[in-house]
């Protein structure tokens, strides 16, 4: 197991080289000029030129590139050419509102959507099955956009329950910090909720049409100890694996829910720096990312020995 | 199979969950009496106010920064820093006195010496600074309060440009931070402004904070734009930035919010029927939207294709376009902001009346268009410049002309302008934008009014005749002179058209009704704003 980490550990490194490179050189290309939107509208060539050049994006490409590499290794990931800032502390800002929020979604979407598959597998083919199959179908389909917008203007508007927008730190209080988690997390789940819900069913019912589970039926188990101690857990890899491509895709930012609900996350930072072309922070961004990407799919099969014994590493 | 149970257990789960949610005691409230929550217009990214001229950042200066002078509601230019200013007799002298009591937010006073660099730093990026820089000869500190500025023949624009109300401000930094090359943006925000910029809490793209800047000493006099007493009478404000437009309207309406700066058209009815919310044009003076060519290739490198636009281009159209309501918008026919001195109709028959489509057709076929493409550079991400792209699209295609319209994102287009190669290798043939109304008041500020050629603004308008005229301006010694040399630089733009005007619209402002002391002014000042 320690070997099959080490060698995991050791590929990271090498996705995340590749990951530089490519981001690097695709930044390099596009088109766009952080110096001719930090010159403003009002701007000359020779205004802009010089910003240029200040800004050092006037060296060839392998001196930028070395440059970057060098403070890489270093451990800086450079400062954001528009605000001045370390992109570490920009990313470090944007974190805890990304936990915060993944960590809310999912435990929302694990928690209506596990259930909603497991009976919709223990139901199948009746009205039971086809409501939840309806709704993961409505889930998919309806933009989460749109599925925010009537969340705000029901429990915020109308009712006055929740707050419309922005983000409360946990240390500003438990009861703010999830009322403003409590609406992002519902509209942004429902896709999760649909996607976890139906592998949940499809995997669920692949196990319960195995002879163990009929045995354990006609030993006179419960059913709900049937479903629930036998079928679930070998039914979980397939949902865990889904659960775990949840979390990297939401760790590397929910842009359309944080900028409905003004969320201060890593999408909108990633966004917001790709519309500037704030290099370094979407090189930062990137890179980070792909590593949390690559750790979190180790961990989520590194997990699988505790749902499967036979899987050995 | 029985799922009763399952589900038991899991509605039980849910149930606790909403138990443990509704027991956690909520944080006690923030001293809201005093806060003060502002949507700006666009997200603050620059701090530094000389080496950009978006319109954020200006704002920004104006809440941590003070100015010598400035513009009031008059167009009179009154002391703020100063206390008292002499001008020699042969009008080449002046001797400025700063006030008592002036300090920055780390604690140093303010001196001459700080005043000089920041003029200096200013005048290396401002256009009206460099005028003033050309005709300068020294600027001295006599003392930490006294300082004379010594010119090499009379400029009568000093005092106007030392109190030039937007983009670039000539804001007075502490010398240290001044003494930053012109063309690198400063690190620090330190002022001696009526708010102090708090950057530990600053979250770039979401928050900005600023706090009552306690040492400061209001003038006694009224407000009135960007002069008078800057009386700060809420402790904090913030500045929440939420880019989607539904959102920000439900936290207005909410509560959630206390003003936003700049409506979208479409919401204004929304907002304006809430009875919490007052909708106002705040703005006296509002922005002017511009169609702007590309001098150096055809078809626009000739005057009579610049020409036949102005007897098609329908102001009433763009005002439609831009700002969605006739209420908020009108037609202005001059290169300087209606509602300022120097504004006039002179030169301005092909661009009022019926419009003539047959006199524009005359005119191209005049300059011999062969069919040559017309690119349009627009940015979606920007209604006003995309509202603007399609109604000129529109208009040249009803001329018969070969038009593509290449729509990227801001970013993008004004990478893009700064290619000076044809279209077929990427150029392009025309842009839009808008800028604000103090922006285009004068000769000597209107930057898109130039002639310079390749050196000068984007486009790359060549005309010697206009350098000439606005070189005679800003000779004029009265405001009779100043008139009429205007009219003159007005009527040579109507011939050769450095870029049309296409609407003057203002941008309609939305705040809570327990706010009071909104200031009228073209720039959004925070001051003097009360919450009850």
């Amino acid at each position: 197991m320690i070997a099959y980490i080490i060698r995991r550990l050791f590929s990271t490194v090498v996705v995340m080289a590749v990951v530089a490179l490519v981001v690097f050189s695709l930044l390099y290309l596009t088109p766009g000029d952080p110096a001719a939107v930090i010159a403003g509208d009002i701007a000359t060539d020779e205004d802009i030129r010089l910003i240029h050049a200040r800004l050092g994006l006037d060296k060839p490409f392998l001196v930028q590139f070395g440059r970057w590499l060098w403070s890489l290794l270093h451990g800086d990931l450079g400062t954001s050419i528009f605000t001045n800032l370390p992109v570490t502390q920009l990313i470090g800002q944007r974190i805890e509102p990304t936990l915060s929020l993944t960590l809310c979604t999912l435990f929302v979407a694990v928690l209506v959507a596990v259930p909603l598959g497991v009976v919709a597998a223990a139901k199948v083919g009746t009205w039971l099955d086809r409501v939840v199959m309806s709704f993961s179908v409505l889930g998919f389909s309806v933009p989460v956009f749109v599925f925010a917008y009537i969340l705000i203007l029901t429990f915020s508007v109308q009712l006055d329950w929740l707050p419309v927008q922005g983000y409360r730190s946990f240390r500003d209080g438990v009861w703010e910090w999830l009322r403003h988690l409590i609406l992002p997390s519902v509209a942004l789940g429902t896709v999760y909720v649909a996607l976890i819900a139906r592998m949940t069913r499809a995997s669920m019912l692949e196990v319960l049409a195995q002879d163990y589970i009929r045995t354990a039926a006609a030993k006179g188990l419960a059913p709900d100890q049937v479903l629930l101690r036998h079928a679930l857990k070998n039914a979980a890899i397939p949902v865990i694996t889904v659960i775990g491509m949840g979390i990297a895709l939401l760790i590397s930012g929910a842009i359309v829910t944080e900028t409905v609900f003004a969320l201060p996350g890593i999408g909108r930072l990633t966004v917001d720096a790709i519309l500037r072309r704030d290099y370094p922070i979407i090189q930062g961004v990137t890179l980070i990312f792909s590593a949390v990407y690559v750790v979190v799919n180790l961990l989520v099969d590194l997990s699988y020995v505790f749902f499967d014994p036979r899987i050995r590493y | 199979m029985n799922i009763r149970p399952v589900l038991r257990r899991s509605l039980g789960r849910l149930g606790l969950l909403a138990l443990v949610s509704v027991l956690c005691v909520p944080a006690a409230g923030a001293q809201e009496q005093r806060l003060l929550k502002f949507i700006p217009q666009a997200d603050l990214r620059i701090l530094d106010p000389i080496t950009t001229t978006a319109y954020i950042t200006r704002n920004h200066g104006y809440m941590i920064y003070d100015t010598l002078f400035a513009t009031d509601a008059k167009f009179q230019v009154q002391p703020q820093m100063v206390d008292k200013y002499e001008l020699s007799k042969d009008q080449l002298t002046y001797s400025f006195t700063l006030r008592d009591g002036l300090k920055f937010h780390d604690g140093q006073p303010v001196r001459s010496a700080d005043c000089i660099a920041s003029i200096e730093r200013w005048a290396k990026r401002d256009a009206l600074g460099q005028k003033l820089a050309e005709a300068t000869e020294s600027w001295k500190a006599v003392n930490d309060r006294t300082f004379t500025l010594k010119l090499k023949r009379p400029f009568p624009l000093t005092l106007e440009a030392l109190a030039k109300p937007s983009s670039n401000v000539p804001f007075i930094m502490p010398e240290r931070i001044a003494k930053t090359d012109a063309f690198t943006n400063i690190t620090e925000a330190i002022g001696s402004g009526p708010f102090k910029f708090v950057k530990e809490e600053w979250v770039p793209g979401s928050k900005v904070v600023y706090v009552k800047n306690a040492d400061y000493v209001p003038r006694k006099e009224p407000p009135s734009w960007a002069a008078g007493g800057k009386v700060v009478k809420v402790d904090r404000v913030e500045w929440i930035y939420i880019p989607d437009s539904a959102t920000a309207a439900a936290a207005l309406g909410a509560g959630e919010v206390d003003w936003w700066e700049q409506l979208p058209p479409d919401l204004i009815p929304v907002l304006a029927r809430n009875k919490n919310i007052k909708v106002e044009n705040i703005d006296p003076l509002g922005s002017m939207g511009l169609i702007r060519f590309n001098f150096l290739h055809p078809p626009f490198d000739n005057p009579k294709m610049r020409q036949a636009l102005l007897y098609v281009v329908d102001q009433n159209d763009y005002v439609l376009g831009i700002a969605g309501d006739p209420k908020n918008g009108h037609t202005c026919y001059s290169f300087f902001t209606c509602g300022t001195p120097l504004s006039s109709e002179v030169g301005a028959e092909p661009m009022k009346g019926k419009r003539d489509f047959d006199k524009a057709k005359q005119l191209i076929k005049e300059a011999g268009y062969k069919g040559e493409k017309i690119v349009i550079i627009d940015a979606t991400d920007q209604p006003i410049v995309h509202s603007q792209s399609l109604l000129t699209a529109e208009m040249l295609r009803k001329l018969g002309l070969n038009v593509e319209v290449q729509a990227g994102d801001w970013g993008t287009l004004i990478t893009r302008r700064t290619s000076k190669e044809p279209v077929e290798k990427g150029g392009w043939s025309i842009f839009h934008t808008w800028l604000v109304g103090p922006d285009l008041t004068s000769p000597a500020v209107n930057f898109a009014l130039r002639g310079t050629g390749e050196t000068g603004w984007f486009g790359w308008a060549k005309d010697a005749k206009i350098e000439e005229l606005r070189e005679a301006w800003f000779a004029a010694t009265d405001a009779a002179g100043s008139k009429k040399a205007a009219d003159a630089v007005q009527a040579r733009a109507f011939e050769f058209v450095p870029y049309i005007p296409t609407a003057q619209f203002i941008l309609p402002t939305a705040y809570r009704s327990n706010l009071s002391g909104v200031i009228i002014a073209p720039m959004t000042l925070l001051w003097n704003v009360e919450k009850h």
